[in-house]
């Protein structure tokens, strides 16, 4: 190869691959989203018999919660990219526990469902699109979570540092996601369906 | 090109052999491996195997038919055969065979040292190497409860509510279910691995226009995937909630619809076949040019068409579902939308035909594999357009002319390719040539007997005999064309067994091959055979899409007149 | 086409042997649509073998590469037009007939007649003449003079099915929770045979179809004698006795009897058949005898038990079921 001639005015600059592979990851699991959503609009009020998505409550706190952690991973990214390793940790934190909070109301939700109207995946359609719909959705939250607290774990025994701000990053893109999901899991499920 | 390459560093070329040792050792290197060669060989012989067990299938599907009334398998077992043989065919043969192919070449095609993730790379074959086994294993493990079945027995679109508890009591169905939502899982990481590294790990130079045309449709395959194989898991899911949490998606009696999952599947069924085809173009495209010693002709509308059909092919799934009762508008719409892929498609037969106009054609193997998938491909988009015109599909629709027409695209367009990548890309991967003379039989008996087999399936399903059925009347008409769609079925056999013969006598006995046995233009022929495991002693540098081209003709290179 | 006439007498159910409008309108669509593709397919095959014998490598050549050429904005604009054109013609025709067979209103003269499914035989009811049959559909010949159309309406006891006579129709698919409809015309009496078209389970091939086209007067004497009640002679209490006291009545309906099973065909005037099992065997005494001592002769995955009946109560209940004309 040594006799091609070598270009070294071209400028030359790839994507991170972290980002396009997290990106790619991101589109597939649209795709999922994608026909649990689909068939969850279709059967609004199909159910034959059973409780209807009257019975649902606006879940407004824990929205705010999920929605504001977005915000707070946001600015533990710009805090990591500067090497504010104390401010990131505090924001990183912050971002679990918002997390941990929606995941805690969704768990209190169920069991209202669950033991006071008596609504599990085989009462009716109603049951089965809404638990797998939100189900699949809390899922991802629990992932996220899990790849957050491991973080946080390197964090606290002091082994991230700026360098590793590019990795971080796309771990938050990926808590992003899970943000963003959840405005269309809130629109269809408690505002459209409801 | 030997005098060409750069010597390589002794330590490297210590690890390059490290192979060589005790038969423990030598399995260990390949179960560990992260090296996207040997996973990509893992991939094709992972198909390869399967492909053998499904064409054993298809040959006692073929027996059971060959006379009316027949009774060499029960009905029950046809019915796991048929499923069984789809199955493995797309998601164990087509799909890992192809990510096999762009395993390995991707990276040595676009100047890389392994893929974007080595590591996923290899979890996700490992992962559809356990889709496959779990599947495979349902013959054991899939006598349920109720002591119903064996193997999957829904057929391989596993038509709701036939999958609900009430129709397949065992735990085939679940077989099924889990083992293609596992290697679908790999099959994604292989998608999104192959989208990071063309976009991410090209050597310098080696802008996207430059990218050799496989690269170009492996990526627009990939893409693809991500948004077909997930509808397909995401549909599976719900089939597992019903079938164990009792949930009610495809359950009629609580208002739940089969359509949903009709649709569902088509969403993934269809680009499904883009997915599984676009390969087939990418190869093409790479041995066309070669053989024909002419450059590819409209390399940026081959890239545009190639893309045009990926879009397109997310908006035709209910051309699948001409039958089922849609209005007259959906219907209609679909036709279009259907129509519509006939264009790009003619465009990429046309830009082959203007190759080869003017070339020199050298017609070894690869290129008369080559030979044959134009003319199928030709064929089978043709019978394509027929059964896109929503009438005439309200008669041929799941009759023996669906099958013959989706074996065209599967067979002949397809496995004529993917014979044909073995055969251009064998010495690369092993270092000796395959023997021509196994290659000319192979070819000439597989296209004899493909066009006995598949020319008649036609005929056939145009008087009237419906698909999925384990024996038929002897008083309509059918007998003696299906005898003679068996017995092509062992001409193929016959031939598939001198091709296995083939790969393992040449392994053993097979001409040296040197590094770019077919005078070729693409980076991959620049590296030793096989490759070490480095790949490029040197980050290469390219000008233009055919570095190797620039290489030979300095006088006259390639990056004069691209623009 | 030609092979497959090579097997004696035989009533192939050939789509290009149309018998009805909707298949005829079909038929029509298909000669035009094999006109435009074989065109394609002659002009690019030919095209195709030319440039292949005409550039194949000699050994006579000169050693140097051939002319490269990368591309012709030109040439690409003038190869997608063509298949644009082509796809317009074909899309315009194909929407026309589309409409014509999908949208075509029903005349006051049409019959009704409800299709249901089962896993594995179908269903017949005609609603407004009162009747229930299954495995043979009994129509009218529909004549320019006396158009008297068929309109199905199609459902499912379980899972997906689909009704196909090729000479009649197209198919259209019997799916739970999802009505659909066909129509047909036919204008020549005689039978025409078809069957599911969709896989539903192990005997999916045993799903047979048979369809009677009757002239006027065929058809009203078949009515006629559907409304009747169940014949009861007394010469076959025995048998009768037994269809009542085992499960049989549990799944099958007699008019006129206490079995008022609705899982199984309707037996009132299962004489009136000729074939038994949804087309699996000729409907005789000793076809009968093989069947009820145990459905997997013919069937197997039958969702008819074998009733484990001795010897003389199976002479018995055939005896009674060959009074049911």
């Amino acid at each position: 190869m040594s006799t091609i001639p070598l270009f070294t005015d071209e400028s030359w600059s790839l994507p991170s691959r972290g980002r396009v592979g997290m990106l790619s990851l991101i589109v597939g699991e649209c795709g999922i989203f994608t026909i649990f959503v689909v068939a969850y609009i279709y059967y609004i009020g199909r159910s034959a018999y059973g409780p209807t998505p009257r019975i649902l409550e606006l879940p407004i706190f824990n929205t705010v919660c999920l929605l504001s952690s977005s915000l707070t991973i946001w600015l533990a990214e710009r805090a990591i990219e500067h090497g504010a390793m104390r401010r990131f940790a505090a924001l990183w934190a912050l971002t679990i526990a918002l997390g941990a909070i929606f995941l805690g109301g969704t768990a209190m939700e169920w069991h209202t469902l669950i033991f006071r109207d008596h609504l599990t995946v085989r009462t009716n359609l109603f049951g089965t699109t809404f638990y797998s719909l939100v189900g699949l959705h809390a899922t991802h939250v629990i992932v996220g979570l899990i790849g957050l607290s491991i973080v946080m774990i390197f964090t606290l025994l002091g082994r991230v540092n700026r360098s590793h701000a590019e990795r971080v990053q796309v771990l938050a893109l990926y808590w992003h996601f899970v943000d963003a999901v959840w405005v269309v899991v809130f629109t269809v499920v408690y505002i459209v369906g409801r | 090109m030997a005098d060409q390459t750069l010597p390589i560093p002794a330590p490297l070329i210590g690890e390059a052999h490290a192979a060589s040792g005790t038969w423990l050792e030598w399995l260990h290197s390949w179960v560990v491996t992260v090296d996207h060669k040997k996973l990509g060989i893992l991939y094709i012989v992972y198909s390869l195997f399967f492909l053998l067990v499904a064409g054993a299938e298809a040959m006692a599907i073929r027996i059971q038919l060959a006379f009316p009334h027949s009774h060499f398998v029960s009905p029950e077992a046809y019915d796991e055969l048929f499923t069984m043989h789809g199955t493995t065919m797309i998601f164990l043969v087509g799909m890992p065979i192809l990510f096999g192919f762009a395993n390995y070449l991707v990276p040595l095609m676009i100047g890389a040292r392994d893929m974007a993730f080595p590591r996923l790379n290899a979890f996700s074959f490992w992962l559809t190497a356990f889709g496959g086994l779990l599947l495979y294993f349902s013959i054991v493990g899939g006598f349920g409860l109720y002591g119903m079945g064996n193997a999957p027995d829904i057929g391989w679109f596993a038509y709701a509510p036939l999958t609900a508890r009430a129709f397949t009591p065992g735990h085939n169905t679940d077989y099924w279910a889990l083992a293609l939502i596992v290697s679908g899982f790999g099959t994604l990481g292989t998608a999104i691995n192959i989208i990071a590294t063309t976009l991410c790990m090209r050597c310098r130079g080696m802008t996207l226009m430059r990218m050799p045309l496989f690269v170009w449709l492996l990526l627009v395959v990939s893409v693809m995937t991500l948004v077909t194989i997930t509808p397909l898991t995401a549909a599976q899911v719900m089939l597992l909630i019903d079938r164990y949490l009792g949930g009610h998606f495809f359950d009629a009696q609580a208002g739940g619809s089969p359509m949903v999952w009709i649709h569902f599947f088509w969403i993934f069924g269809h680009p499904e076949v883009y997915v599984l085809v676009l390969p087939a173009f990418a190869i093409a495209n790479e041995i066309i040019p070669v053989f024909a010693r002419k450059a590819i002709f409209g390399y940026p509308a081959m890239v545009a068409a190639s893309v045009g059909i990926g879009f397109v092919s997310m908006t035709v799934w209910a051309h699948h579902m001409f039958t089922v009762g849609m209005t007259s508008m959906g219907n209609t719409f679909f036709v279009l939308s259907t129509m519509v892929v006939g264009i790009p498609t003619g465009i990429k037969i046309f830009n082959w035909l203007a190759t080869l106009w003017g070339g020199r054609i050298r017609f070894a193997t690869p290129m008369l594999f080559a030979t044959g998938f134009l003319f199928q491909f030709l064929i089978a988009g043709l019978t394509g357009i027929m059964l896109s015109v929503a009438p005439w599909d309200w008669q041929l629709h799941n009759s023996y002319f669906v099958i013959a027409h989706f074996h065209y695209v599967l067979v002949g367009a397809i496995v004529f390719c993917i014979f044909a990548a073995i055969y251009y890309w064998y010495p690369k991967a092993t270092g000796r040539m395959l023997s021509e003379t196994l290659g000319k039989w192979h070819f000439w008996l597989f296209l004899i007997g493909f066009h006995i087999t598949f020319d008649t399936m036609h005929f056939v399903g145009m008087l009237g005999m419906p698909r999925s059925i384990y024996t038929y009347e002897p008083d309509r008409g059918w007998n003696t064309l299906n005898l003679i769609i068996s017995l092509g079925g062992f001409v193929q056999g016959v031939a598939v067994l001198i091709f296995a013969w083939n790969l393992i006598y040449s392994y053993v006995r097979g001409k040296e091959a040197g590094n770019d046995p077919w005078d070729a233009w693409t980076l991959e022929w620049a590296t030793p055979s096989p490759p070490p495991a480095y790949n490029f002693a040197i980050d290469p540098v390219v000008r233009s899409r055919r570095p190797l081209w620039d290489l030979k003709h300095p006088q006259d290179p390639d990056w004069k007149y691209e623009r | 086409m030609c092979p497959g006439m090579a097997d004696g007498p035989q009533s192939t159910p050939s789509i290009f042997a149309p018998a009805s409008t909707p298949a005829h309108e079909i038929y029509g669509l298909s000669l035009f649509v094999l006109l435009i593709t074989g065109t394609i397919f002659v002009s690019v095959a030919g095209l195709l073998t030319y440039v292949l014998i005409r550039y194949r490598s000699r050994p006579s050549d000169e050693q140097h590469e051939p002319a490269q050429v990368y591309g012709s904005v030109q040439v690409e604009l003038a190869w997608t037009v063509i298949p644009i054109l082509i796809v317009v013609v074909l899309f315009l025709t194909t929407a026309r007939i589309i409409f014509a067979v999908q949208d075509a209103p029903k005349p006051k003269t049409a019959l009704d007649v409800t299709v249901i499914g089962h896993q594995f035989w179908w269903e017949f009811r005609y609603p407004k003449l009162g009747i229930v049959t299954a495995n043979e559909l009994h129509i009218p010949v529909s004549t320019g003079e006396h158009p008297e159309p068929t309109y199905l309406r199609l459902l499912s006891a379980d899972v997906d099915h689909s009704f196909w006579v090729p000479q009649l129709a197209g198919k259209t698919d019997l799916i739970p929770n999802h009505p659909n409809d066909l129509w047909m015309d036919p204008r020549e009496p005689g039978l025409y045979l078809g069957q599911c078209a969709q896989f539903c389970g192990v005997e999916h091939a045993k799903m047979l179809l048979r369809v009677y086209v009757d002239t006027p007067e065929q058809f009203a004497a078949w009515v006629n004698d559907q409304r009747k009640p169940g014949v009861q002679d007394e010469n076959v209490a025995a048998g009768r006795q037994i269809f009542e006291t085992e499960a049989c009545q549990n799944c099958h309906a007699i008019n006129g009897t206490a079995a008022k099973g609705t899982f199984g065909p309707e037996l009132t005037h299962l004489m009136t058949r000729a074939t038994i099992a949804s087309g699996a065997a000729t409907n005789t005494p000793d076809n009968l005898r093989a069947w009820i001592k145990d459905p997997a002769t013919f069937k197997p995955g039958a969702l008819m038990p074998a009733m484990q009946l001795s010897d003389q109560q199976i002479d018995q209940l055939v005896a009674y079921l060959s009074t049911l004309h």
